[in-house]
């Protein structure tokens, strides 16, 4: 167990792609952070350059205050799990689980113990005889989970690994996992695209975009206070809304419609702004509200998603399946619970009243 | 070259590539409209096998039970006597001593020379499929004229290792003597398989899957361990495949290399079974014995194609 500490890492592939920039991550002991971004944004690379198998083009990497940039992978003190189990085929489940073991001279009978403990964790102890090509998906996964517990590591490295799980399988062994890594408190880098993974996962998110890191912190954070359109529409289903908007003075206007904020607005002028779905709900005829056309209903089973039109912008709201729906209705919003980001550089605009700290009833939402 | 040796080239079943099982798999059975279609489409292959391989086997089974007259007037049933001579004579064994020492020597040099240099070119291409595509095409153009150039090296003027090794004091006379022919041969013979190993041995380290070789590197500090405990047990079935490969080249596919070094040399030669049958039939014109020697080299291959079924087929194959 130890603390990680990423400083100014980047790293350019040949031909000047520079698919990591200048990323920046203080990792506390026994913290399970998540990397989340879209495909290609340089999440394993950077996973990749903190396991050793990947060369850092610039900055540093340091494992429990050590320097690790010219370490070897074997000498980092670290565990991966890749995505699709890498899984020596030859070995049986038993010789997989020891092979890191026996190369690093750990006695016989300490090798013993910890696969029996890993295995009976994992419930794999009736496969431990078998060949991995005898084992499903599922239990493929949960030895290479099994191979990286009995390292007893610094650090466990996740790549994507529940991606080639089914979707039911892939619930049960997320849980497992963050059972798992808080029983052990061993210090883990989760790497995923999977927004919702990424949201039970992580003790904190790191959001990564093009390279970039957009924002850092906890989920619920993250997901009451988007640092940017991007995370806003990258963090929570249904994506956020984000329409283009006019501030002035207390009143902001999105096509035809006017909302009256409870204070002065933050900025004045031509703003990006973020309405969550579940934020959205009918108004009364006295309430003033944004005009919305309804298009098509999609119906999620415990509550249902309106799409529809604000003047030529799209929309979707979250409603309670006992809320009447009409082709056309105003739809208010507690004007605290707005998002507002900059037009030009898409980044969040905090409200004076609505500073980080003081972000009104973020449990409750949740 | 009118021998019809029982040569790879006549043995499909022992040249065949492993198969992707895709193909197996992934293939649509087609429905022919009318029962007899197929066998059409099979004729040809099946004309050619049975000109080319079955009837002239048929042939050399039959006639190894005759003394055939040299001049061709007739021929003796002699039951098992070619058998018996052949199997008995001291200058036989001696050339199938010979044949086993020459084919151990060409599979275990041409074997780990191939895997040698296909580690080395594996580490330099990962990843680069430009390299690759050059290598491959060097493959292709060099098998033939691989042979041409080993052959040169011999040879007893313009030969650059005959001038080597006279700067050691080593007289090397290929065609005269009998361990510098053997040497000659040797060294040509692996040469000339050599690369047909690094591209298959290329091809399987190629296919071990990249993650494997990480979560390896994870586990794994040194290099050579890494190699001998993971890299080399998944190319197992490249191997063994290459081991039957390399096993009936040494002792069919040499012909060529043996005749050009001992062809009208009078003196006393290595050569291996499958040139001795050639010499007796088409030289000494004794058919008889010719024929029972090309049979027992045929059960050579049915044993080895045996082997290949049992072992390398079923027994070595990852998923
Ligand atoms: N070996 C490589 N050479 C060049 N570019 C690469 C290489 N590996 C990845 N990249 C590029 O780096 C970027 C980030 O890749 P990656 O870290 O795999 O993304 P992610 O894991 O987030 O999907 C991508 O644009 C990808 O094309
Ligand atoms: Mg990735």
């Amino acid at each position: 167990m130890a603390s990680l500490d990423i400083n100014q890492v980047s790293k350019i592939y040949a031909g000047g792609n520079k698919a990591v920039n200048s990323v920046d991550i203080t990792i506390q002991d026994g913290e399970f952070i998540v990397l989340v971004g879209p495909s290609g944004c340089g999440k394993s690379t950077l996973l990749r350059m903190v396991a050793g198998l990947e060369e850092i083009s610039e900055g540093e990497v340091k494992i429990g205050g050590r320097t690790v940039n010219t370490i070897e992978p074997a000498e980092r003190d670290i565990a991966m799990v890749f995505q699709n189990y890498a899984l020596y085929p030859h070995m049986t489940v038993r010789q997989n689980l020891e092979y890191g073991l026996k190369n690093r001279n750990t006695p016989r009978a300490d090798i013993d113990a910890r696969v029996a403990e890993a295995a009976r964790m994992l419930e794999i102890d009736q496969y431990l005889d078998r060949k991995p090509r005898a084992l499903s998906g599922g239990q493929r996964q949960r030895v290479a989970m099994g191979r990286a517990i009995v390292r007893q590591p610094a650090a466990f490295l996740f790549d994507e690994p529940l991606s080639n799980l089914d979707a039911k399988l892939r619930v049960s062994m997320r849980g497992e996992i963050k059972r798992l890594q808080r029983r052990l408190g061993t210090t883990s880098i989760y790497v995923t695209h999977d927004q919702l993974e990424a949201m039970t996962l992580a003790d904190r998110l790191v959001v990564l975009n093009g390279g970039r890191i957009e924002q850092i912190g906890a989920p619920l954070e993250v997901y009451h206070q988007p640092a940017s359109t991007f995370v806003a529409s990258f963090i929570g289903s249904p994506a956020m809304n984000l329409v283009q908007g006019e501030l002035h003075g207390n009143r902001l206007a999105v096509g035809p419609s006017l909302l009256t904020l409870g204070g002065h607005a933050p900025t004045s002028g031509e703003v990006t702004v973020g309405l969550r779905a579940e934020d959205l709900r009918v108004a009364s005829s006295d309430e003033e509200g944004l005009q919305f056309r309804l298009d098509y209903v999609e119906e999620l089973g415990s509550q249902r998603l309106v799409h529809g039109h604000v003047g030529d912008q799209a929309l979707t709201a979250s409603m309670a399946l006992d809320v009447a729906l009409a082709d056309e209705m105003k739809l208010a919003i507690d004007p605290r619970r707005l998002h507002f980001f900059a037009r030009d550089t898409g980044k969040r605009i905090h409200a004076p009243g609505t500073a980080p700290a003081s972000q009104p009833s973020v449990m409750e939402v949740a | 070259m009118a021998y019809v040796a029982p040569s790879p080239r006549f043995l499909p079943w022992l040249t065949r590539k492993p198969r992707p099982k895709v193909f197996a798999e992934g293939a649509k059975r087609v429905q022919f409209s009318s029962p007899v279609l197929p066998y059409l489409f099979l004729a040809p292959q099946l004309a050619v096998i049975f000109i080319f391989f079955y009837w002239p086997s048929v042939q050399a089974v039959s006639s190894s039970f005759y003394i055939e007259d040299p001049f061709g007037f007739g021929s003796t049933f002699v039951g098992m006597s070619n058998y018996t001579d052949v199997l008995t004579s001291a200058q036989y064994r001696g050339i199938a001593l010979f044949t086993v020492v020459f084919t151990a020597l060409v599979t275990l040099f041409s074997l780990s020379i191939g895997l040698l240099l296909g580690v080395k070119a594996d580490a330099v291409i990962r990843g680069s499929s430009a390299y690759k595509t050059m290598l491959i095409s060097v493959y292709a153009i060099a098998a033939p004229v691989a042979a041409l150039i080993g052959m040169m090296f011999f040879d007893q003027h313009i030969g650059p290792f005959v001038e080597v090794a006279s700067w050691f004091g080593w007289d090397m006379r290929v065609g005269l003597s009998y361990s510098d022919t053997a040497f000659a041969m040797i060294v040509v013979a692996v040469w000339k398989q050599v690369p047909y190993n690094f591209i298959f041995f290329l091809s399987g380290l190629q296919s071990v899957p990249v993650s494997v070789r990480e979560a390896a590197a994870i586990d794994c500090k040194s290099g050579f361990r890494r190699f001998w405990t993971v890299t080399l047990p998944l190319l197992a079935p490249t191997a063994f495949f290459l081991l039957i490969i390399n096993v009936t080249y040494s002792l069919f596919d040499t012909f060529g290399i043996i005749d050009v070094m001992v062809k009208d040399k009078a003196a006393n030669n290595p050569i291996t079974l499958v040139y001795k049958v050639y010499e007796d039939g088409f030289r000494g014109n004794d058919l008889g014995s010719s024929s029972a020697q090309s049979v027992i080299l045929m059960i050579v291959v049915f044993v080895l194609t045996i082997f290949q079924f049992r072992f390398v087929e079923r027994r070595i194959h990852y998923t």
